[in-house]
C-alpha cells in the first residue's frame, strides 16, 4: 500500500483558484464532447453500436483465456513473436531485452497508455536508452518532464503560447510564436529526424484480433505507421483487455472509438499490421498487470471493457474543473478513478469521491460501462476497509442515529431552525464551514413541513366540523 | 381513475421537511388538485442517501428498512425530488433483496412528475406562469430515473419535466448552451469537494443568465439550494422554484 498523494479536493482548489485557465480547459474539453455528440447523432444505429461492443467485451472477458491463446497462435503464424508479461517490471524487462539483444539506442515511440502504465520510458533511459514519444501532445509533455493529463489529448492542459515557449526553447522557434501551424511544422521537423534515426519503433495496441493474429493502432498523426515502418524493430505493447474475438466485431469499436474520442467519424490511421515488415522483427507484449485480478472481481470486471476514447474524461464536470494531473493517477476522469483504487485503495481513496454522482460518463461510455454505480459501489469498499477518514465516518454514524430516530430528527431540526437565524454570521461562516466559503448557508424557515401540515390538517377539520 | 380517488403515501425528503415546507405543502396541493388523497407518514426521516453516497452502508441500512416499513403498505408512494426516488429504486436492492414488500415498492415509488405524467396521466397543468423560466434537469432524475433523454443519449427526445411545465399559460422556457450539465450539489461532494462544487453551480448560473432565466425551476430541491445559496451569496437577479410550486400555483420566492 502507498502513502497517499495528495488528495483530489486539495489539487481540484487550485486548478480552479486560476479561474481563466479552468474555464478555457473547461471549454476546450466541451468542444470536443459538443462534437462527439454531433458525430454520436449521426450514426442511426448508435445505442445498438454500444450495446453490441458492450456485448463483445463482456464475452472475450467470459473466456479471455482462450482467445488470448488464439490470439498468440496467429500472431505467431503471421511471424510474430508474442511475450507474456505479467506485471510491468517483467513488461519493461522484457522490451529492454529485446532492445539490447538488438543494440538499440534510439526508440520512438507512439501513443500508449500501457507503457505510461508500465512507467518504461524511466527504465530505457536509465539504460542510455533514447526514447521519443512522437505523438505531439506526448511530446510535449515529453518537453516538460509532465505526465500525460488526458488519455486521448495529453497536453489538453497546456496553452499554445506555453507551446510556443518551450519550442523556442527546445527546438529554436522564433520567440513569441504562437501559430498552431508553425509550431506544429517545427515539431515534425524534429521528429522526422528521429524517425530517420530510430533503431526501433514501439506502439501501443487499440485492438488485437484473436482470430486473424493481426493488431490494430489508431492515430491522427500517422506517427504510429512511420515509427515502425522506417526501423527494423517494431514492439506493439498491449493490455490483455484489448482483444475482440473475431474481425467482424472490430467494425462495432472502430466506429465507435474516433466519435466519441474527438467527434471524427474515424481516426486518420487506422493501422493493421499482421506480422513484421519484410526483414524485421515484431515482437507483441501481452500485458497482464492486475487485470485478471480485475477480471475476477463481479463488481469491477466490467470496467476491463474500457476502450480508451476519453469520452468519460471530455463530458465529466470535474475532470473539465480539475485537469488530468489532478489524479495523481496514469489514467484520470471517471474510468481512472475506477482503475486506480484497484491498484491501490489508500493511496486512491479521494478519487471515487471527485464525483458528484451525475451519470454523464455512464450514458457517454461507447462500452456502457456503469462507471458512476462502480465509483458509488467504491465508495463502499472504501469505507468498509476504513480507507476514509475517520471524521466522514463518524459524522455519518452520528447522521445514522439521528435519522434513526423520528423524535431526535424532529428536535434536531427544530432546535436548529430556532437558533440558525440568531447566530451571528462569524459563527457560521468560519474555516470549519466548506459549505459556506462561496455559499451562504440556506435560511432557516420557522417551522418544518410536518408542523406546517398538521397545522393545515386541523384548520381543515375545523372547517368540516 | 374509475371514481375512486387514489391513495398516496406522500414522502417528503429531509431537507424538504427541515429547510423547504412550503415545498412539501405545493406538492400536497398538486396532487389533491388532481384528485389525490395525500397521507403523509409522520414517522419518516430520510431515505439515507448521504451515508450511502458516503460509502457508509452499514448506517444506511437501518434507515433503508425504516423506509420500506413506513411505506410498505402503500398503494403508491410519491415524493418531490428524482434523487430520493432513485435511492429507493436503484440503490435500495443493496440493502433490501428479498425483504417482503421490497419489490412492490419499488415499483410504486414515484417522483412527483413521473406520477403526474405516467400514473395519472396528466397532459396539461392548469394555471398561469408568465416567467422565463430555466429548467435545470437534476441528474439523479433525468439519468437515473429517465425524467428525460440525457444528452449524451442518441434515443428519441423526450423530458416529462419539460412537457408539464411547457402547458402552463404565459411561461416561456429557456435554451440553455449545456442543457443537462450538473449544479455540482452532490450531496456530501458540495463540501467534500467544495471549489469544484461551488464552480459548477456559478457555470450553470452563468449559462441561465446567458439565456435570460428569471427562474431556475428543477423537480429536486438540492439541486436548487446548492444554487440558491450561490445566488444570494453573490447577489444574482435569479430565483429558484420547485416546479411543485410552479404547478401549485405559488407565487414568485
Amino acid at each position: 500500500m502507498g502513502t497517499a498523494v495528495r488528495s483530489h479536493p486539495l489539487e481540484a482548489a487550485d486548478f480552479v483558484a486560476n479561474e481563466d485557465r479552468m474555464h478555457w480547459h473547461d471549454r476546450a474539453l466541451w468542444f470536443v464532447r459538443a462534437k462527439r455528440d454531433k458525430a454520436a447523432a449521426a450514426v442511426p444505429e448508435w445505442e445498438q453500436l454500444r450495446e453490441l461492443a458492450s456485448q463483445i467485451k463482456l464475452h472475450l472477458l467470459s473466456r479471455l483465456g482462450e482467445y488470448l491463446e488464439q490470439f498468440e497462435r496467429n500472431a505467431t503464424r503471421h511471424g510474430a513473436i508474442v511475450h507474456w508479461a505479467r506485471d510491468a517490471e517483467e513488461h519493461n524487462r522484457i522490451v529492454l531485452q529485446i532492445l539490447q539483444q538488438h543494440g538499440v539506442r534510439k526508440v520512438v515511440k507512439s501513443k500508449s497508455m500501457l507503457t505510461e502504465e508500465c512507467h518504461l520510458n524511466p527504465v530505457l533511459e536509465q539504460q542510455g536508452i533514447e526514447v521519443v514519444d512522437t505523438d505531439l501532445g506526448e511530446r510535449i509533455v515529453q518537453f516538460r518532464h509532465e505526465p500525460p493529463s488526458h488519455i486521448v489529448l495529453p497536453a489538453i492542459h497546456i496553452k499554445k503560447e506555453e507551446v510556443g515557449a518551450l519550442f523556442h526553447e527546445r527546438l529554436g522557434t522564433e520567440r513569441g510564436a504562437t501559430d498552431p501551424a508553425y509550431l506544429t511544422e517545427a515539431a515534425r521537423g524534429h521528429l522526422r529526424n528521429k524517425f530517420l534515426n530510430a533503431e526501433a519503433g514501439i506502439t501501443g495496441v487499440n485492438f488485437a484480433v484473436a482470430e486473424t493474429g493481426g493488431i490494430v493502432v489508431c492515430t491522427n498523426e500517422g506517427n504510429a505507421d512511420l515509427g515502425v515502418s522506417l526501423p527494423r524493430l517494431h514492439i506493439a505493447c498491449l493490455g490483455i483487455e484489448k482483444l475482440v474475438p473475431r474481425m467482424q466485431d472490430l467494425g462495432v469499436f472502430t466506429r465507435l472509438l474516433a466519435r466519441s474520442a474527438t467527434g471524427q467519424p474515424i481516426t486518420t490511421y487506422t493501422s493493421h499490421f499482421h506480422g513484421p515488415i519484410p526483414g524485421g522483427e515484431l515482437h507483441i507484449v501481452l500485458v497482464d498487470n492486475g487485470r485478471s485480478r480485475f477480471r475476477a472481481d463481479p463488481v469491477y470486471r466490467s470496467s476491463l471493457k474500457c476502450i480508451r476514447c476519453g469520452a468519460c474524461l471530455n463530458t465529466c464536470p470535474v475532470f473539465r474543473r480539475s485537469g488530468g494531473h489532478s489524479y495523481h493517477a496514469v489514467i484520470p476522469g471517471p474510468i481512472g478513478s475506477v482503475l486506480a483504487p484497484l491498484r491501490d485503495p489508500r493511496k486512491y481513496y479521494s478519487l471515487p469521491y471527485a464525483c458528484s454522482l451525475c451519470g454523464s460518463c455512464t450514458d457517454v461510455c461507447p462500452a456502457k460501462i456503469p462507471l458512476h454505480g462502480m465509483l458509488l459501489s467504491w465508495r463502499g469498499d472504501l469505507a468498509h476497509q476504513k480507507a476514509i477518514p475517520w471524521t466522514k465516518r463518524i459524522s455519518m454514524k452520528l447522521g445514522s442515529w439521528v435519522l434513526r430516530n423520528t423524535w431526535l430528527y424532529t428536535l434536531a431540526g427544530k432546535l436548529a431552525r430556532t437558533f440558525m437565524p440568531w447566530m451571528p454570521r462569524w459563527t457560521l461562516y468560519h474555516r470549519l464551514n466548506a459549505w459556506g466559503k462561496h455559499r451562504e448557508v440556506p435560511a432557516f424557515p420557522r417551522r418544518s413541513f410536518r408542523e406546517l401540515y398538521r397545522q393545515q390538517l386541523k384548520q381543515n377539520d375545523g372547517r368540516q366540523q | 381513475m374509475n371514481g375512486r380517488p387514489i391513495q398516496v403515501g406522500l414522502f417528503i425528503p429531509c431537507y424538504i421537511d427541515q429547510l423547504y415546507p412550503e415545498v412539501g405543502l405545493a406538492t400536497v396541493a398538486v396532487l389533491e388538485q388532481h384528485g389525490v388523497t395525500v397521507d403523509f407518514p409522520v414517522e419518516q426521516t430520510c431515505c439515507g442517501q448521504p451515508m450511502a453516497n458516503t460509502g457508509c452502508r452499514e448506517d444506511t441500512r437501518p434507515l433503508a428498512v425504516k423506509f420500506l416499513k413506513i411505506f410498505r403498505d402503500y398503494r403508491y408512494v410519491v415524493c418531490p425530488s428524482g434523487s430520493c426516488v432513485s435511492m429507493v429504486r436503484h440503490h435500495y436492492d443493496e440493502y433490501l433483496a428479498g425483504m417482503p414488500g421490497f419489490e412492490e415498492l419499488k415499483q410504486r415509488t414515484f417522483e412527483l412528475c413521473e406520477f403526474l405524467v405516467d400514473v395519472l396521466q396528466v397532459d396539461r397543468i392548469e394555471g398561469r406562469f408568465p416567467h422565463r423560466v430555466g429548467l435545470h434537469n437534476s441528474c439523479h432524475g433525468h439519468r437515473e430515473l429517465r425524467l428525460g433523454a440525457s444528452s449524451e443519449l442518441m434515443i428519441p427526445r423526450f423530458n416529462k419535466v419539460r412537457q408539464l411545465l411547457s402547458t402552463l399559460d404565459g411561461i416561456q422556457l429557456t435554451e440553455l448552451e449545456r442543457s443537462d450539465e450538473c449544479c455540482g450539489f452532490g450531496g456530501t461532494f458540495a463540501v467534500n469537494e467544495e471549489a469544484i462544487s461551488s464552480m459548477m453551480g456559478m457555470d450553470r448560473l452563468r449559462d441561465h443568465q446567458r439565456a435570460g432565466t428569471e427562474v431556475i425551476t428543477a423537480a429536486d430541491m438540492s439541486c436548487l439550494m446548492h444554487m440558491q445559496c450561490l445566488i444570494r451569496r453573490h447577489k444574482l437577479p435569479l430565483r429558484v422554484m420547485h416546479v411543485a410550486q410552479i404547478f401549485a400555483g405559488q407565487p414568485l420566492t
